[in-house]
């Protein structure tokens, strides 16, 4: 079997981003708590921020022009590769700290894999980002791994 | 409440959610995900082949994350959790959370749970699984 995966697409491995410094707002979490059906009055009120409120606050910001015709953008670590059309795969959370309205958190992200399969559809990119959220004293607040399929 | 070994087994109680499409819309745009298949019926029947516009992955992610952070209210957190979106669902289809304890370490401040986000069918397009602090 012929891979998809050459050299010069795996040495994007390793590839990280800058870091991200993102504000956390008390209306922002409303409005998540709220799009989630979230119940709980301390999320919908803004009080703290509901697990998962990290994918809003550092969802990358693209530009109109960067989206694909599918509405999505590339991910900025990932190398052109031979298949474009992502879906949501598994991912790993750690919860190490709560997150509260005005704090200042920071995440840095790094492409930690990629690899293949075959699907019962064909073949199948896979790739993993580790995502680490720190506050301003320097504490990790949550680490995120994403698993994302390309088929 | 405190938890022991004698809870393992235990069902933690979930709920029912019917997305439709201006809950997804309002999701999208709150994360910044302009992924078509999320709110143009043609492209996702037409281009991608689904049956509908597709509930977003990690919005049913949150909602096993809203299952253990219901039933732990103000007592616990989430430390970790692990989950896969296994399979699509068709924004009007009602979707149902649960879980179950897996697991209590002896001191009784750690437990393991199984979570899952089942279809009408039964079907599980959404299982996890989380370690939590109380």
């Amino acid at each position: 079997m012929s891979s998809l995966l050459t050299p010069e697409i795996m040495a994007f491995v390793g590839n990280k981003t800058k870091p991200q410094r993102e504000l956390v707002t008390r209306r922002d979490i409303r409005k998540y708590a709220v799009a989630t059906s979230n119940r709980q009055k301390k999320y919908l009120n803004g009080d703290e921020a509901p697990p998962m409120f990290h994918w809003h606050l550092f969802w990358d910001v693209v530009e109109l022009e960067d989206l694909s015709n599918d509405g999505v953008n590339i991910d900025s670590l990932l190398p052109n590769l031979p298949l474009f059309k992502a879906m949501a795969g598994g991912v790993d959370f750690e919860y190490l700290k709560p997150i509260f309205p005005g704090d200042w958190l920071t995440a840095i992200r790094t492409l930690t894999n990629i690899y293949e399969k075959k699907g019962r559809s064909g073949d199948l990119i896979f790739y993993e980002v580790l995502m680490e959220i720190t506050n301003d004293k320097g504490d990790l607040v949550i680490r995120d791994k994403r698993t994302t399929l390309m088929r | 409440m405190k938890y022991s070994k004698e809870n393992i087994g235990d069902e933690i109680p979930g709920r029912e959610y019917t997305p439709n499409i201006a809950q997804s819309m309002l999701y999208n745009a709150s994360l910044w995900n302009a992924h078509r298949i999320h709110f143009d019926y043609e492209y996702a029947t037409r281009e991608e082949g689904y049956e509908g516009l597709i509930v977003p992955g990690p919005l049913i992610g949150d909602w096993l994350h809203q299952c253990i952070q219901e039933w732990l209210g103000d007592s616990g957190r989430i430390h970790s959790i692990s989950y896969s979106n296994r399979l699509a669902s068709t924004v009007g289809e009602t979707l149902t959370s649960g879980g179950v304890i897996t697991g209590v370490d002896d001191t009784g401040n750690t437990a393991e749970i199984e979570v899952f986000v089942k279809n009408a069918k039964g079907e599980i397009v959404a299982p996890g699984s989380a370690v939590v602090k109380f």
